[in-house]
């Protein structure tokens, strides 16, 4: 159960040429905006991630390579900033918020629990796809602290067994979904 | 006893739509409100506002009479329709004294608005963010025209005579920083404006811009004529999406109406630009080195200084770099003479301060009030203390880069120096309350896990040794530590904080340090 998305592939195996194929016309819009803009880098990437979930390692060669980075450059400044993620998140982001407040009101004992339950370390995805868990900066929910957001919907004032049933309560949904 | 007058008319409905609002649910809130309205045929115009600050009350809901206002909070969606019957249905009348924050449009029954200042955000809440209307109609830009009637030099003159200080944490005279970039004669020039607000548990600059985008626009053009720089940058972080539309949105106003850019009739506004930067979320770019390299689009790694921003900045060029609550006190400076800004504070620092009050208190959020206020003036008879049943320990001021004041040291009056005495800092104005149900110990670790995690990695001390103080807190924490490790911890605090390239390794230890000046006990009690 806690193995994530990641499906083990021969680590030195040659792949081909992974920049063969032309860049995909999503990317290539993106890239278009920002050609010769050399300070664009963090937004070009905001961008890909807006599109994609993530940034998928290819799409991070293409940018490399058609807007003239440095390769290291591009990971390094991908892996550099919190917002940036190299794996697809699932479809539920689950996201612990780790501000000040938050810690007051306990949330790490919300995140220990959510790990412990989905069978997945934080910045880890089930492998179902379904969930994601993040801690994150301050959402600026102080007042309702410890707070979670689940995609866009802040949930708040909880406790270990409020957050897990806001959980289920999703589990339940997708239950529904597969009957129809 | 009450004033109320159950035939007056409401004329206005105020709702809160900042983000901490919409987190307590008031979307939901003003759906109900304008279902109501609707179902009534009552034509009351309803106003989406920032937030006043009032975070523990939220969502919150004004309805204004002609000669009073009524302030309610916090109003759920089935809540709003009862508090609107009072006021507008076919029944009985009243003020639905439940859920009643303030009776009076003064506040005065309300200490924790009645007691602040707010002279860097006294429209939040008030106001609609997108109206620019509303901003001119309450001296909007009028500090700018004065400003513009005035020589760059008297203005940077007005600026040191105010007293104003970097609200940003370190305090350093405004008026200084000015004048060291005015002083430059190569051009282009740029002024930056530093709302990454990193600092976990604070939201005093998305407050000011989510409620009042204008007023920062405002300060950062005066302070553009009397630098004479050209490019505006605000930096400001991606997790704050309602605060970079209402910039976008108040930027694109001021260039229709001709305030800057191409249609701007005054010699001044015409080669301005102001370009938007979003963070990409990294605590270090706070740092004003750091964050100029975030804006050239790498990594942002903090540099040796000298050279200082204003000799080689962004892109080499002259540069200044000012935080948002900094430039939200200019155009009051401007308009009511800098004697009235230094008039507020202490010897050295005029003005006010506004801190993000969180964790265990009654009345959290936003709060501005006068330098030189005591903290316990402003924890105890502002916010109203601790919760019922729990004692207040200690406060913890500025995040990761400050320290925790212990409840014998209350009556500290707010001012830098006087903080910098007790081990802790003024800040960028997180502020959070700790109580008795709260290790130190825990605390200090949760600060150093925070810097330790957001180190840039770019200097040893720093990227080693925070993670070593991490270690041994750890070791602490389990029971395992002895007396010798404590000693180890305070060489390595000393060392991290003299030898560090920026100011988040020297900063770093301060959380630990406090802990151990104030509460070492608890250390001690969890020694093997």
């Amino acid at each position: 159960m806690s193995r994530t998305n990641g499906t083990p592939i021969k680590k030195y195996a040659y792949l081909g040429d992974p920049l063969a194929e032309p860049v995909p016309p999503e990317l290539l819009t993106i890239l278009d905006r920002y050609r010769g803009q050399k300070d664009a880098l963090i937004t070009v990437l905001a961008d890909i991630q807006r599109h994609y979930g993530y940034l998928p390692e290819k799409q991070l060669r293409y940018t490399a390579r058609e807007l003239d980075f440095p390769l290291a450059q591009v990971f390094g400044v991908a892996t550099f900033y919190n917002l940036f993620q190299l794996a697809p998140p699932g479809r539920y982001q689950l996201r612990v918020c780790k501000g000040t407040a938050c810690h007051v009101g306990h949330s790490d004992k919300i995140m220990a629990d959510l790990s412990q339950r989905l069978g997945i370390s934080v910045d880890e995805t089930t492998v179902d796809q379904l969930f994601s868990l993040q801690g994150v900066a301050c959402v600026g929910a102080c007042s309702l602290a410890p707070v979670m957001m689940i995609n866009d919907e802040t949930h708040g004032r909880l406790t270990p067994e409020k957050a897990w049933e806001a959980v289920e309560q999703l589990l339940a949904e997708e239950e529904e979904h597969t009957h129809d | 006893m009450t004033d109320f007058d159950p035939h007056a008319r409401v004329k206005l409905i105020r709702i809160g739509m900042s983000t901490s609002d919409i987190a307590a649910g008031s979307a939901a809130t003003f759906r109900a409100i304008e279902t109501y309205l609707s179902e009534r045929d009552l034509d009351i115009p309803v106003k989406k506002t920032g937030s006043l600050g009032a975070c523990h009350s939220e969502p919150l809901v004004e309805l204004v009479t002609e000669d009073n206002a009524y302030l309610y909070g916090p109003v759920t969606a089935a809540r709003a329709r009862l508090v609107l019957d009072q006021h507008l249905g076919s029944g009985e009348r009243g003020i639905a004294t439940e859920w009643v924050v303030s009776r009076y449009a003064d506040r005065r029954d309300y200490p924790f608005l009645a007691r602040q200042q707010r002279i860097t955000t006294p429209l939040c809440g008030l106001i609609d963010p997108y109206s620019l209307d509303d901003y001119l109609a309450h001296n909007g830009y009028k500090a700018l025209e004065k400003a513009l009637t005035l020589s760059p030099d008297q203005l940077i003159q007005i600026v040191k005579d105010s007293k104003l200080r970097g609200r940003g944490g370190a305090g350093y005279p405004a008026g200084l920083k000015w004048q060291f970039l005015a002083n430059k004669q190569i051009t282009p020039k740029y002024f930056i404006c530093n709302a990454d607000e990193g600092d976990p548990g604070a939201f005093m600059n998305r407050a000011m811009i989510e409620g009042d985008p204008h007023r920062l626009l405002e300060g950062m053009l005066i302070a553009a004529y009397a630098t004479g720089a050209t490019t505006n940058y605000i930096y400001i972080r991606a997790e704050y999406p309602l605060a970079v539309k209402a910039l976008r949105n108040a930027i694109h106003q001021i260039a229709e109406q001709g305030i800057i850019g191409p249609k701007a009739g005054n010699g001044f506004g015409h080669d301005i630009s102001f370009i938007i930067k979003e963070g990409a979320g990294a605590f270090v770019c706070g740092e004003e080195t750091a964050l100029m390299q975030s804006i050239e689009g790498q990594r942002g790694m903090p540099r040796m200084r000298p050279p200082y921003p204003a000799d080689y900045g962004l892109w080499g060029y002259p540069s200044n770099i000012n935080n948002v609550e900094t430039l939200c006190s200019i155009p009051g400076i401007i308009l009511n003479g800098p004697e009235w800004f230094a008039s507020m504070g202490t010897a050295k620092s005029g003005g006010t301060k506004a801190f993000a009050l969180a964790g265990s208190i009654q009345k959290s959020g936003l709060v501005e009030v006068p330098l030189g206020m005591t903290l316990h003036e402003m924890l105890f008879d502002i916010a109203g203390g601790c919760p019922d049943g729990r004692t207040f320990k200690a406060v913890q001021l500025g995040g990761p880069s400050g320290g925790c004041i212990p409840a014998s040291l209350l009556d500290t009056v707010i001012d830098y120096e006087e903080l910098s005495q007790t081990g802790a800092i003024m800040g960028s104005g997180g502020m959070i309350v700790i109580d008795d149900s709260t290790s130190m110990v825990e605390i200090a670790r949760y600060f150093l896990d925070f810097t330790q995690e957001e180190s840039c990695g770019k200097c040893v001390p720093c990227r080693v040794g925070t993670r070593k103080m991490l270690n041994i807190l750890d070791h602490i924490l389990a029971r395992k530590a002895t007396a010798a490790d404590i000693d180890k911890l305070r060489g390595l605090c000393h060392t991290v904080g003299q030898t560090s390239l920026c100011g988040l390794g020297q900063t770093a230890p301060n959380p630990v340090l406090t802990t151990l000046r104030y509460f070492e006990e608890e250390y001690l009690a969890l020694l093997n």
